[in-house]
């Protein structure tokens, strides 16, 4: 009688059944968004001022450890939102021993509540995952909380968590289904080690953590752990932050080497088991080298793997409706207008080849696909330039090329760089490091020294980073960098 | 005969020391004389200048000490378990400063030192267009003789000395920072942002602390007011901004006494002090009595002993300060001045720094480039900053008219507020824009904290002729506060609400 009902609703399917090619004059919807993160969920609430029909489907299918979380992708449920909060929770340890210098009185070693931070963290979050429940029913978004897969050209299939599923057709779909964590594949990774999926809901303290990674998650959690307290090892396969510039990754490393961070390199786990269960229990931890045969073993409360997140593209039906998909990467390949090589199926955010991984370009280039398909705009996604920062202890904010790619482009003779180490002024009076605070740009002396790099390693990196992003869009060069004058006394008019 | 030296500096602090070493580096024979007259409470200091011994240096450093008072709240929310209330010292805090701001002194000594620039102590006037007298303070005399003679004498505070006991018994920021012992329960009677930056960071710290305010804040806050001869494009703070910084002094613990006026400070038995003034409001008289009481009523060109007259440098009869060109030069040729002395220009470390570097490299270097004090950044560093470049709102208005120009503006909530439950209601910015085609840029006014980090790049974006549409091609970085700028969307013309709500 289910079948019965399910082929009621769709008369696509029924004639299907009988044979007949289906030609739906009406779609149930304009647009459907399969992923209700922030490219998803910014081209709905787009196209819904267009008075489109549009609908959202979200699924978080469990992390191997049973974590899973509401409404609103990555960024606001385990990425950015957490990852800040959470750095931010180290940095006002920070701010705790440098408080003294400034004459604040307490005596006592003060320690951190994991539990304290976690719940706050968690609290906050669920209000923002309300807060779009909310944002998508006033602006008539439709909104289901179930697993979408292509069935047909104009047809997926949605599978609620009670296993219940329901067809629904569109006129276009945006694909914006995100990653997940990479696991290792080697025995108990899937058992006993947890990801940044598990770890910002961890409902206790990991306590002597191992973090498997270089990438900038791995870094930035390894940071910040380390920043409330934690006794943190970094295991690393080859180079850190590979795709930054490495000078600048070097020095972040050597930063979190010298405050506190362990950092095991060129060694690969091959092996995790379990020594005593708990919350957190002891595991223990065999890991290889990777220029020779040394085996060594370590134990750890918790071990977090991030060496890397793989896009959710392969259980979606993509073959059915013949998106392609790079087969090693499983990212889609798009043009320019985020189109894929099916007319009317889009896609956005980081599952797409060769773009960023970040929340604000998914957020652009969702919200101007949907005005380019309903409100006649032209204007692209300017992938060009796009800021970023990273939230290690030590912040690093970038603006386009690293000194090597610039190198690479340009020639070594083409470019200047200049650049000048800084101490913060907050950092003299608690005698923290003078030496390690850095600020480089890279120009281009062929094109009227123009402003092609632009990096900082210091506080509020990010804060620091975005003005000058906008600089570099107007076509910044050394000649006006020199003639604007600093705000004194603060970190970026260095 | 010849002159001894090439130039001539007379005042060791931000432009003085800069165009001094900048003329250095040419090869030229420079010498730099400093003096600091003790203030009237017997305060004074080494060589460096407003900036580094009582100005922005240990201004910030005190609004830091604040700020982690703040962090202190914050951090028991995010886990930290530190027993509330924490209690300050003001004496470790001020050793910290007091021992880093000697640090400076002794670092531009030394830079004078390897520069081979020769440093003169000495209280200097003149006696000639070329030669400049000076006392040491044990009275010996010194005579300097130069081809050229840059002026940067810079200022000092102000002391409304028709009140009864404003001079004996109040302090100013010249003293503030070099206290030994806690100012207690202080009044800062201000109109100017420095009194809002110290009445901030005294509040920070856990001191009662009351503003006493004739009329508006931040009225004539012409830190960096100037009238350029070009576009009579006058910068003075936003009304709105001022309010909304003062709002949050006030939700932060800071009192403030609006359209009262002191009439007379006297001593108390008990060493305190009473203050009596008149409530223009109520046209009442109130009294009350603090430990401490300090004058931020605007500052006076330092130019009483330089003996101007004899060579015939102009001043502006109104303020004071010397009047420049261009160039920096004055009424008498080969002599100039830079920095806070000048007429016209704003009163801040960086412009005199470069204005002094680029007159030594016109002067020695063969360069030809004026000093542009256009587009000049500057942040107050309130507990709540506030940082902004351009045109204000309503400098906009009068330039080029309510029709043509747009303003985007928006309150937005730090993310670490969240968490940490603090009010964000004055975290706002707002965006000032000519209307027409192009829709460049005129003005980005910003209160949240990190302001200064916030504003320098845009300020950079704006030098190079940024308009709306470039900045919203910019894509953000996320989450910081500085995203919010190129999200701005919402006008004040729409009359829509202007709340950031979520990623």
């Amino acid at each position: 009688s289910v079948q019965a009902q399910k082929e009621e609703d769709n008369p696509e399917k029924t004639m299907d059944v009988n044979g007949l090619t289906p030609v739906p004059d009406s779609y149930d919807y304009d647009l459907i968004v399969i992923g209700g993160g922030s490219g998803g969920l910014a081209a709905a609430k787009e196209a819904a001022k267009y008075e489109k029909k549009v609908m959202v489907l979200d699924f978080v299918t469990p992390t191997p450890q049973g974590s899973s979380w509401g409404l609103g992708g990555t960024c606001v449920n385990v990425g950015c939102i957490p990852k800040k909060l959470m750095h931010q929770a180290a940095l006002l340890g920070q701010a705790l021993q440098d408080s003294r210098k400034f004459g604040w009185q307490f005596t006592e070693e003060v320690k951190h509540n994991w539990m304290t931070m976690t719940e706050s963290v968690q609290n906050y979050i669920g209000s923002l995952n309300w807060g779009y429940r909310v944002a998508l029913r006033d602006t008539k978004v439709t909104y289901e909380n179930a697993y979408g897969e292509f069935v047909g050209p104009h047809t997926i299939k949605a599978t609620n968590k009670k296993g219940i599923e329901k067809l629904y057709t569109a006129e276009r779909f945006i694909i914006a289904t995100g990653e997940r964590p990479r696991y290792l594949g080697i025995p108990g990774d899937k058992e006993y080690c947890i990801s940044s999926d598990d770890l910002f809901s961890l409902p206790y303290c990991p306590g002597k953590t191992l973090v498997v990674g270089a990438s900038y998650v791995a870094l930035e959690c390894a940071g910040f752990l380390a920043g409330l307290g934690l006794d943190v090892t970094v295991m690393v396969r080859s180079i850190l932050l590979r795709g930054f510039d490495q000078d600048m990754a070097n020095r972040i490393g050597e930063y979190m080497e010298e405050h506190g961070v362990n950092f095991i390199r060129e060694f690969v786990p091959i092996k995790v088991e379990q020594v005593e269960e708990g919350t957190p229990g002891i595991l223990k931890v065999t890991a290889k080298s990777t220029t020779g045969d040394q085996i060594i073993e370590g134990e750890y409360n918790t071990v977090l793997l991030a060496i890397g997140r793989d896009p959710c593209t392969r259980k979606i039906g993509l073959d059915k409706v013949g998106v392609n998909i790079n087969e090693k990467t499983g990212k889609i390949p798009v043009n320019d207008e985020e189109q894929t090589n099916v007319p009317h199926i889009y896609a956005v955010g980081d599952i797409l080849q060769g773009k960023l991984e970040l929340t604000p370009v998914a957020i652009q280039a969702g919200k101007l696909l949907v005005r380019r398909l309903y409100a006649g705009a032209t204007t692209k996604c300017d992938y060009v330039n796009v800021p970023t920062t990273v939230f290690t202890p030590l912040e690093y904010g970038a603006c386009g090329y690293s000194e090597e790619t610039a190198v690479e482009k340009f020639g070594e003779e083409n470019i200047e760089v200049y650049h000048s180490h800084f101490w913060p002024l907050e950092w003299t009076v608690p005698s923290r490091d003078n030496n390690k605070c850095y600020a480089k740009i890279i120009c281009n002396i062929q094109d009227n020294e123009r402003v092609i790099g632009f990096h900082v390693l210091g506080p509020n990196a990010g804060e620091v980073t975005q003005g000058f992003a906008a600089a570099i869009k107007c076509g910044l060069t050394k000649e006006q960098l020199d003639s604007t004058i600093g705000i004194h006394p603060v970190c970026a008019e260095v | 005969g010849k002159n001894e030296y090439d130039l001539l500096v007379v005042g060791g602090g931000s432009g003085g020391l800069a165009c001094a070493k900048e003329a250095a580096q040419f090869g030229r024979k420079v010498a730099v004389l400093d003096y600091v007259e003790p203030s009237p409470r017997g305060t004074t200091w080494g060589l460096g200048g407003t900036c580094v011994n009582v100005g922005c240096i240990p201004k910030k450093l005190m609004h830091q000490a604040a700020l982690l008072g703040s962090a202190l709240k914050d951090a028991q929310h995010y886990g930290w378990n530190i027993s509330q209330p924490v209690h300050h010292t003001w004496s470790v805090m001020a050793q910290g400063v007091q021992n880093y701001v000697k640090s400076l002194n002794w670092g531009h000594r030394v830079q004078l030192q390897d520069k081979k620039v020769k440093y003169f102590n000495i209280k200097g006037s003149f006696s000639d267009p070329h030669t400049v007298r000076g006392l040491t303070k044990a009275g010996k005399e010194t005579i300097v003789t130069a081809d050229n003679i840059v002026i940067a004498t810079g200022g000092r505070p102000k002391y409304p000395t028709h009140i009864a006991g404003a001079l004996e018994y109040g302090i100013t920021s010249d003293d503030l920072f070099w206290l030994k012992e806690s100012p207690g329960k202080t009044l800062p009677s201000f109109i100017l942002y420095v009194s809002l930056e110290c009445a901030g960071f005294l509040t920070g710290i856990g001191l009662d602390t009351t503003v006493m305010m004739r009329s508006i804040p931040l009225r004539g806050f012409d830190q960096a007011s100037h009238i350029s001869k070009k576009k009579q494009i006058c910068f003075t703070t936003q009304q709105q901004m001022a309010s909304l910084v003062t709002e949050h002094m006030e939700s932060y613990g800071t009192k403030f006494l609006k359209r009262c006026f002191p009439t007379k400070v006297e001593k108390l038995r008990s060493n305190r002090l009473q203050v009596t003034w008149k409530n223009a409001d109520l046209n009442t008289e109130e009294t009350d009595s603090f430990d401490t009481v300090m004058w931020a009523v605007g500052r006076v060109p330092d130019t009483k002993t330089l003996n101007l007259e004899t060579v015939g440098v102009k001043t502006n009869s109104e303020t004071g300060k010397i009047i420049v060109d261009a160039t920096e030069a004055t009424s008498v040729p080969h002599i100039y001045a830079v920095g806070d002395i000048t007429e016209g220009r704003p009163e801040l470390t960086p412009t005199a720094i470069a204005a002094g570097k680029l007159l030594a490299q016109r002067l020695f270097g063969q360069s030809s480039e004026l000093m542009d004090y256009d587009n000049v950044p500057t942040t107050v560093f309130t507990p709540l900053e506030y940082g902004c470049v351009g045109l204000s709102e309503e400098a906009a208005v009068q330039c080029h008219g309510s029709d043509n120009i747009e303003v985007y503006h928006a309150y937005y909530k730090p993310l670490e507020f969240t968490v940490a439950e603090r009010d964000a209601a004055q975290c706002y910015m707002k965006m000032v824009c000519l209307r027409e085609r192009e829709q460049r840029i005129l003005g980005l006014h910003f209160i949240g904290p990190n302001a200064g980090e916030v504003i320098q790049g845009f300020a950079l974006g704006i030098k190079c002729g940024a308009t709306y549409p470039q900045l919203m091609k910019t894509v953000g970085i996320h989450p910081t506060c500085a995203e919010e700028v190129t999200k701005l969307r919402i006008t004040k013309r729409s009359g829509l609400d202007a709340t950031v709500t979520g990623c």
